[in-house]
């Protein structure tokens, strides 16, 4: 089996164990609080999942972080304070009283520029990812409610794209606007997510029009875009979002790879996770924390995503209902 | 395959309803193999048979529910004169939940788990009956007081789940008759349901629908069902109707041996606790094809040679009193015929 059909299968895999949002086994217990939705009654179980907590935890303090950034950071991220340490024999200032992670190569403030590069990370994590979402949620809603010829199109549209590697698609789409900047970087990481999210979405959704609740739907005269949006969409929803949290995860790994490489933005006055640590290879052996701190924080992010996306999905599992 | 004229007082009449099944190139599959039967307004016909005998199929060939692809259905079925089964997608969806409209065996699968139950009796008003979404929630909060819903004004904004398995089934019911429909198709709405609940949902069906004057097509194998609803009885095997007649007639003298069967396999209470129960041998993948023979020959006790040669053929059995429709070489005797078995 190739690479690629492996990676279609588990995608599929993953949409017919999430989808099913149809065939909860009745739990036999009626709620005594009126109006509890499906997303309700998963809230309540996140709520006691320590799994889920600490990832939420995570999320949280980074996002915080991200927004209250300026705020935070001791110094600014562009003044070179230390530049006048900065000498062929000590490319990177020692930490001091002040500078705690003391400075970069061009003698800025190293921890302040962590701190504000939650911002730039973040961003291009959720643009990528919402980007990819997008997409996916059309061209799958597209297959999924239309079928037919359609549905083949579509699909192997997105089997071109699947078979792209993210690393090869950010090249072309930097050539192609010039330069990289942090728009290629976000335009390449969300075209390689479209095909996961438009075949998730596509696998429930096909699920859902054969389901029992679809037919009896049809069976009242419902029209087809009212079946599409809102009998069939809402119900495939699930594995598609619980895709997103990880995917924002990868989506951030993506970024820091291809910063890494030299693919993301080359103008360093805005600080980036990904490209701290792109810059750090070359000091690696001299100052081994200015490859650490980044590459820290981006495992630790991208952990709570997946803490989250993972028990988000049990959450949402119609088999571990009870 | 009798082609009766239709009477002028039907409501649906189905002639010759053929659908099958299969791709390009393989021999297709017959579900449903000429069925006829007539539903006139107010009344209740049921179609009767087990598994895979064609009667679901027929339900959903009448709704235009069936797949687009990978089936071809001929035959006629005239509703007050239109042929539903011309009709082409767009005519045939303002029609159902409007003048047809269906309910399914399981009411937790067939309601949408996402959407409120309110919201999901308010669409269909605002699909055919033009209303706004207000008064659509107000009509429908009134609907599910009608089909016994307690408490109906915090009902509407529960979900699927919380309502209990026949709570759904009425919700169900509420949305299928929401538009007045005047034939209503019900799919083993019963099966699902545990035997109290079966019988609640079956006096709620006689109530709304037959009392209300809509015609009903029930759909099952539970003969205990059709003995308190059903004003006539097609019994289906194979895709073909075997029996068919009112439901005192088919009561009180069955003459086929698989009508026969299907009443000496239900368990008696008054009956002898050692005795055994009476079943059917062997299954319906035993089936010979209706074009070489009966189809029921490998299981029944009373085939004969020409029942293996010689497919026969739907006609009024002679020794009835009124209307009753036989396909059958060698029917049971109308003195003994009564609860032997097959």
């Amino acid at each position: 089996m190739n690479p690629l059909q492996r990676k279609k299968d588990r995608i599929d895999a993953l949409a017919a164990t999430a989808a099913g949002g149809g065939d909860i086994p009745d739990a036999g217990h009626v709620s005594e609080s009126g109006g509890l939705s499906l997303i309700g009654s998963a809230w309540l179980r996140l709520r006691r999942n320590p799994v889920f907590l600490i990832g939420a935890a995570i999320t949280v303090l980074f996002v915080l972080l991200a927004i209250f950034a300026p705020l935070i950071a001791p110094h600014n991220g562009t003044t070179k304070y230390l530049i006048s340490q900065v000498t062929p024999d000590t490319p990177i200032p020692p930490s001091q009283k002040g500078f705690p992670l003391g400075g970069d190569d061009q003698g800025r403030d190293f921890l302040s520029r962590l701190i504000l590069g939650s911002r730039q990370t973040l961003i291009v994590g959720v643009l990528a990812t919402l980007a990819g979402l997008f997409g996916g949620l059309v061209l799958g809603t597209i297959a999924g409610s239309i079928g037919g010829w359609v549905d083949s199109v579509v699909m192997r549209i997105v089997d071109v794209m699947l078979s792209l590697p993210s690393l090869v698609l950010a090249l072309a789409v930097a050539t192609l606007f010039g330069r990289p900047s942090q728009w290629t970087l976000i335009i390449a990481i969300s075209i390689v997510q479209v095909p996961i999210f438009a075949r998730l979405l596509r696998g429930s959704m096909l699920t859902q029009r054969a389901s029992d609740h679809v037919l009896a739907a049809r069976a009242l005269g419902v029209r087809p875009a009212a079946i599409t949006f809102r009998h069939m969409l809402p119900n495939s929803l699930g594995p598609v979002l619980v895709q997103a949290t990880l995917v924002l995860a990868t989506a951030i790994i993506e970024a820091a790879a291809l910063s890494f490489l030299g693919l993301g933005n080359p103008d360093d006055s805005s600080a980036e996770w990904g490209q701290m640590l792109g810059k750090a290879q070359d000091l690696f052996d001299i100052s081994p924390h200015v490859a650490f701190w980044p590459a820290g924080c981006i495992v630790v992010v991208a952990f709570g995503f997946t803490l989250m996306g993972e028990s988000l999905r049990e959450a949402l599992d119609p088999r571990n209902r009870r | 395959m009798t082609t009766a004229p239709t009477k002028t007082d039907t409501l649906l009449s189905v002639r010759d309803l053929v659908v099958e099944f299969g791709a390009k190139g393989q021999t297709p599959f017959r579900a449903v193999d000429g069925v006829s039967f007539d539903v006139r307004p107010g009344q209740t016909v049921g179609l009767v048979g087990e598994s895979g005998c064609g009667k679901s199929v027929t339900s959903l060939a009448i709704m235009g529910l069936l797949p687009k692809r990978g089936n071809k259905v001929a035959g006629s079925a005239l509703y007050d004169g239109t042929d539903l089964l011309t009709l082409d997608d767009r005519e045939m969806r303002d029609r159902r939940g409007r003048d047809v409209a269906m309910i399914f065996q399981d009411p937790l699968s067939s309601l949408n788990p996402v959407v409120s139950i309110g919201v999901q009796v308010a669409e269909v008003l605002q699909r055919h009956r033009g209303m706004k979404k207000a008064a659509a929630l107000a009509e429908s909060r009134d609907l599910l007081d009608r089909v016994g819903i307690p408490d109906p004004t915090r009902r509407l904004k529960e979900y699927p789940h919380q309502l209990s398995g026949g709570m759904r089934q009425r919700a169900l019911i509420a949305m299928a008759l929401a538009c007045k429909p005047r034939l209503l198709i019900a799919d083993e709405p019963t099966t699902a349901l545990d035997v109290t609940i079966q019988a609640q949902i079956l006096n709620l069906l006689k109530e709304l629908v037959i009392d209300s004057g809509t015609a009903l097509i029930m759909i099952t194998h539970d003969l205990g069902v059709v003995a308190g609803l059903c004003d006539e009885v097609n019994v289906l095997y194979g895709g073909r109707i075997v029996e068919t007649a009112s439901r005192h007639e088919i009561f009180a003298t069955p003459r086929h041996p698989y009508t026969n069967g299907l009443l000496g396999s239900i368990p008696r209470l008054d009956g002898a606790r050692s005795e055994q129960l009476a079943a059917i041998p062997g299954s319906v993948a035993d089936n010979i094809p209706w074009t070489t023979g009966c189809a029921f020959a490998p299981r029944c006790s009373r085939a004969i040679e020409v029942c293996r040669t010689e497919p026969p053929v739907l006609e009024q059995d002679p020794a009835a009193m009124e209307e009753h429709a036989l396909r059958c070489h060698n029917p049971w005797p109308i003195d003994e015929g009564t609860r032997g078995p097959a």
